[in-house]
């Protein structure tokens, strides 16, 4: 074909062509995703998260839980019965960013809310050695330590509202509230932000 | 999807896919045509006398392009990709699990159904059972209560005939259902750090372990005040609030003289968390049989 030539020989052509021709896969599958209103209609009973939890989530950010757990159970029926309901987008229309995740070293933690006490995440958290003998997980003995302030939690909340969490102006002005006195400690955010996992959809494994 | 956004998927399709066959198809022929010399098969570029032919695709290169766009042709009519059009198949992904769960539930109905109507002990009785209740324990109860059953710190022990909340079928099955809270409140504040010293002491020696008799004999008056409402005046325990027999040896948070005055100090609370929404009633069945057997080895084997 003589036009090659024309592309070969125009390099600025070239990368548009390219843009062009890697393009059609994202247009298609993932554009008109975020023109779905059912998409973005939150799941009955879905609130945007406490102040502790909201807390305990940039916890599990900050330790990077979500690289080797994934919080995304998806419609395959082995998963279903090991984990329960599949997930699905509008338990997470209030999640910026999402955790969902791409690896799973340990098990999914889409659906962990309720399934084990807080004494249990306490020792595993601690050590999971101590729970689960043959556990490759890291311990977290810091947490226990560590007090949260809360000095940010208003500007985090105040970002999310930014991107769409329906924050109220009195959810900010309480944001801080719960960390007054130095009583919450890392251990107990983080364990705040798994135990309410998942919880909105229940079913039976 | 509205009718803009499935056309803008068809129309993007279709024309991906003809911008490929038109790839695929205007590159088959050789484009050098060199009027002076017709023998000519090269490109005319030259390299350190290296020159460059325009040989098309080889065939089975190419029949495997054609043989992918017949595919996707395919694929489109058959699943769901041209928008809103849902593939003469009718296929979807939570229409495949379902018809998966109903598969599975067919042998499931086979293995455990028959297992839903029998009583615990009898179902403890059968080895296949058991081992079914086996496995679905590795899976949901052995990370707080021990692979084996035995427990953990803070997380009883199931194979030692100590039972907290009872182990009778009924109860077991109780405990599965609806879970359990643990909760002993902290006495510090109410009998002072003197107080938990010396129940510590009586407690010690309720076990038989090594105790300072004098201190033991004011921790008695203690208990007899306190302690007792849960834990009855002979210290046994009580099975309906789930207060542990403090007199058997066996513990659940230690039995250092620290440990104890810890517990008595502070209180100890933990959670069984009921299985009654997250387990079917077959699995739950069948692992309350396993766990009823577990402290009854024996009787089991035989």
């Amino acid at each position: 074909m003589k036009n090659h030539d024309i592309v070969e020989k125009n390099i600025g052509l070239m990368i548009v062509l390219i843009c062009v021709a890697i393009s059609f896969g994202a247009l298609v599958e993932i554009v008109p995703q975020f023109f779905i209103k059912a998409n973005k209609e939150p799941i009955e009973g879905l609130k945007p998260w406490p102040a502790v939890v909201l807390e305990g989530r940039d916890i599990y950010i900050r330790e990077g839980c979500h690289v080797c757990h994934t919080q995304m159970v998806r419609p395959l029926r082995a998963e279903v019965e090991r984990y329960g309901h599949y997930s699905m987008s509008q338990e997470h229309v209030y999640e910026h960013p999402f955790l969902w995740g791409s690896k799973r070293t340990g098990p999914d933690l889409a659906r962990v809310g309720g399934r084990y006490s807080d004494e249990w995440h306490r020792a595993h958290l601690y050590n999971p050695r101590n729970v689960v003998p043959e556990s490759n997980m890291p311990s977290f003995p810091w947490l226990f330590d560590n007090v949260v302030t809360g000095e940010h939690t208003a500007d985090k909340m105040r970002a999310l509202r930014l991107a769409g969490v329906p924050y109220t102006d009195e959810d900010i002005a309480k944001a801080g509230e719960p960390f007054v006195g130095g009583n919450v400690k890392e251990i107990d955010a983080l364990v705040a932000y798994l135990q309410q996992l998942g919880v909105l959809v229940q079913q039976k494994r | 999807m509205t009718t803009f956004w499935s056309l803008w998927v068809i129309v993007l399709t279709l024309a991906n896919l003809a911008l490929v066959c038109w790839v695929l198809f205007a590159n088959r022929k050789v484009a050098v045509d060199d009027q002076q010399e017709p023998g000519n098969q090269t490109t005319g570029h030259v390299y350190d006398g290296i020159e460059e032919y325009d040989n098309p695709l080889p065939r089975w290169w190419f029949l495997m392009f054609v043989g992918s766009l017949v595919f996707s042709a395919i694929y489109l009519v058959i699943y769901p990709g041209m928008g809103n059009f849902k593939g003469v198949s009718g296929w979807t992904s939570v229409g495949e699990l379902k018809s998966d769960q109903q598969k599975a539930m067919e042998k499931f109905d086979e293995t455990f159904g028959k297992y839903v109507e029998m009583p615990v002990e009898e179902i403890a009785q059968s080895r296949d059972a058991l081992k079914m209740g086996a496995r679905i324990f590795a899976n949901n109860c052995a990370v707080c209560h021990g692979a084996d059953g035995g427990g953990n710190y803070g997380f009883p022990n199931l194979t030692d005939n100590d039972w907290l909340y009872g182990g009778s079928p009924e109860q077991i099955l109780e405990t599965l259902y609806k879970g359990r809270q643990g909760l002993m409140p902290p006495q510090g504040p109410i009998i002072g750090e003197e107080g938990v010293r010396t129940t510590a002491e009586y407690v010690l020696s309720l076990n038989g372990l090594e105790h300072n008799a004098e201190m033991a004999a004011e921790g008695k008056k203690v208990f007899g005040q306190v302690c007792m409402a849960c834990h009855g005046m002979d210290a046994k325990g009580n099975q309906a609030l789930g207060a542990p027999n403090l007199t058997d040896n066996i513990w659940l948070y230690g039995s250092s003289r620290e440990q104890i005055q810890h517990t008595i100090r502070g209180g100890r609370s933990n959670q069984m968390p009921a299985q009654d929404d997250k387990l079917r009633d077959d699995k739950i069945r069948l692992v309350a049989a396993y766990v009823y057997s577990l402290s009854r080895q024996e009787e089991v084997e035989q």
